[in-house]
């Protein structure tokens, strides 16, 4: 789960680490406030998407009368599919350099790392790729935790004067004790930034908490949902995944590399997916009838591919699922359905019996859904 | 043979007494896995399918005269205890069948298991089976031929979709094994394909990756670097995945800038390893390259 940029710098506040003085606002007089307060101002958009600087989504005012005006002008406007609700006012602050630093999990060596650059304020994912050698890894042993000498081996690479070295210690120890305390698998500062006169300070804060820990955490736990759409929502509600894609084929699989495959095999001869729908191990008729009906009242599905391999998942379970949700939408909407597995030869019978078309080769039944995807399209 | 686990392996099931645990223990001995004991606090004494059940790994050990591997089903929050008290007590081949584990106790207990030369099959792994031998896990046993191919895997459902594959045009599996669906597991493909390379039944090894992670990539470096190596062919899920959404497992995010299918079928395909477009090629890929 990611936060946004104001709570991850109110907890990094806490944490000792310095970070702009700012006011979180929602309307352009609330800004126009924070102006009169802080002088020269930065007002940043609250979204949970990547690059909101690039689209617009950061503006600088020196009045308050000017920063009522761009106030205006961001909040309620759409940056990157997102709705910006909310604007962090902060003081603009001096600064001479802009690096980079997180703490994260390095999923190959299995242990926590801290990544280190002088070039920071730039996408790391550019940065990586581009210029590996600009990017400095310490590796953290998960059952020792941070050390103090780390943040030696990071002043050092990042050239802070000797007189620095304990502000640099500070933070990254900060860092690790959020990483710890609130499950993080990520703690980044983009730019950690070199004020003018010297002096460190987090002029971005992201921070992301570990999904299969939030049950930890139940005051983030009940805003888990809010970077889901409403169908996405509503899917986790009932207790499978559901990723909203753009294409006009509805797919519902067991297992997520099945789903993914089945994607794939879409796009493979030449359909679109518009979902990844995985109704987990052992689905009950139940949930998968409310799976089906989602996807049969999903306004962009123009056909629906059912692609089941049953081990604790039955086939049975699965047909009466797919039969009630029909008579529940008395949905027209074509269904191309593949079984295999478990009491197969009943769930065959059940659909049969209702005159859907049942098969058994993945292959086929995803050319089946794609040639009738096309021809609705083509009349 | 196979790799691992065979038909002498000698198993505990923790978290027995479960809805699972006791579902798959029947499965599982149907399959003729050795299960010889079975452990969930509090409920020692009784027995599930005539598996007798402790309330300690320790008395199982006892009781058992020794004990070779464990299944562990134990709801996510009392996993990692489960797991040390598996690893303190000498058993060296775990396989975490929970879904869930928060990935700062992954790393500890896969770390603490290395320490103590343990080796970790999952989390969120289907489990690992030496066909027609044993079965550690919950996969439906019946779509595995026996045969001389290893199959190694991120998934599950599409693995046993991939087998089926497999023997329809006659290919059998020496042992499947799957990594586990979360960022962080105990065996990566490096370390199961050196298995498999010393495994004189194996003669081939297909891998079925999924975006997320660079665990692919480093395979092939790896595999470009051998000069004795088995041939190996891949299949990888999720071409269409979009950036930033979880796929389900908690693995499967491109993140990072990291993980997308382009770059790991591109590293594959540059270390000599044929990458199917799609599951039912795989066997075709198999016939080229045996």
């Amino acid at each position: 789960m990611k936060l946004y940029e104001y709570e991850a710098k109110s907890i990094a506040s806490k944490y000792g680490i310095p970070v702009p003085r700012g006011y979180l606002a929602s309307s352009p007089g609330e800004v126009a406030d924070a102006c009169k307060k802080l002088g020269e101002v930065a007002m940043k958009s609250q979204i949970l998407v990547g690059r909101r600087g690039l689209a617009g989504g950061i503006k600088f005012a020196k009045t308050p009368n000017e920063a009522y005006e761009v106030a205006k002008q961001l909040l309620g406007s759409i940056i990157r599919g997102e709705k910006v609700e909310k604007l962090l006012v902060e003081e603009k602050i001096c600064i001479e350099k802009e690096y980079y630093l997180s703490i994260t999990i390095d999923r190959a060596e299995k242990r926590i790392i801290y990544l280190v650059s002088k070039m920071g304020g730039v996408e790391i994912e550019e940065l990586v790729k581009q210029h590996p050698e600009a990017l400095l890894k310490i590796p953290v042993d998960p059952l020792l935790g941070y050390r103090p000498y780390m943040s030696r081996i990071a002043a050092k690479f990042l050239e802070i004067p000797k007189g620095h070295w304990k502000e640099l210690h500070n933070i990254m120890n900060a860092m690790y004790k959020i990483m710890i305390d609130y499950d993080a698998d990520l703690v980044e500062f983009n730019p950690l930034a070199w004020k003018c006169g010297g002096g460190l300070i987090a002029l971005d804060a992201k921070i992301t908490i570990d999904d299969n820990s939030l049950f930890k955490h139940p005051e983030f736990l009940e805003k888990a949902h809010r970077e889901l759409s409403e169908l996405e929502k509503l899917a986790k509600s009932i207790g499978f995944s559901y990723v909203e894609l753009d294409g006009d084929i509805g797919i519902i699989c067991n297992g997520a590399g099945l789903t993914m495959a089945t994607m794939d095999l879409v796009a493979y001869y030449g359909g679109k997916p518009a979902n990844f729908l995985d109704i987990g191990g052992g689905a009950s008729k139940e949930r998968v009838r409310k799976a089906v009906k989602i996807l049969l009242e999903h306004p962009r599905v123009k056909v629906l591919l059912i692609n089941i391999f049953g081990g604790i998942t039955r086939c049975d379970e699965v047909a009466k699922g797919i039969i009630e949700a029909l008579e529940e939408t008395q949905s027209k909407k074509p269904i191309i359905i593949r079984l295999l597995g478990t009491n197969e030869e009943e769930g065959r019978r059940i659909l049969e019996s209702r005159g859907l078309q049942v098969f058994t080769e993945a292959d086929d039944a995803v050319k089946k859904a794609v040639e009738i995807t096309k021809s609705i399209n083509n009349s | 043979m196979g790799i691992l686990v065979d038909k002498n392996t000698k198993v505990l099931v923790q978290g027995i007494t479960g809805r699972e645990g006791s579902f798959h223990t029947k499965l599982m001995l149907e399959y003729g896995t050795r299960i010889v004991a079975g452990v969930t606090p509090g409920k020692g004494g009784t027995n599930v399918h005539g598996v007798p059940v402790y309330d300690t790994v320790k008395e199982a050990i006892k009781e058992s005269r020794g004990i070779d591997a464990s299944i562990i089903f134990v709801p996510a929050r009392f996993a990692p205890d489960a797991i040390y008290e598996a690893i303190d007590n000498g058993i060296k081949l775990i396989v975490v069948i929970t879904e869930g584990i928060p990935v700062h106790e992954e790393l500890k207990f896969v770390k603490y298991a290395r320490e103590h030369s343990t080796i970790i099959i999952g989390p969120n792994t289907p489990g690992i089976m030496t066909v027609g031998e044993t079965k550690l896990g919950i996969m439906p046993a019946h779509v595995f031929k026996k045969g001389r191919i290893g199959l190694v895997s991120r998934s599950g459902t599409l693995t046993y979709e991939i087998a089926r594959e497999l023997g329809k045009k006659n290919y059998g599996v020496s042992t499947v094994l799957g990594l586990g669906g979360d960022p962080v597991t105990g065996l990566n493909f490096i370390d199961v394909y050196n298995y498999f390379m010393d495994d004189p039944h194996t003669d081939a090894v297909v891998i079925i990756g999924e975006i997320g992670g660079d665990a692919e990539e480093r395979f092939a470096k790896h595999y470009a670097s051998l000069r004795n190596k088995k041939p190996v062919v891949a299949y990888i899920a999720g071409k269409t995945a979009p950036p930033g959404k979880r796929m389900g497992h908690a693995g499967a995010i491109i993140s990072m800038g990291m993980g997308d299918y382009a770059s790991k079928r591109k590293a594959l395909e540059e270390a000599g390893i044929p990458v199917a477009d799609k599951p039912s090629e795989i066997p075709l890929l198999l016939d080229k390259v045996l």
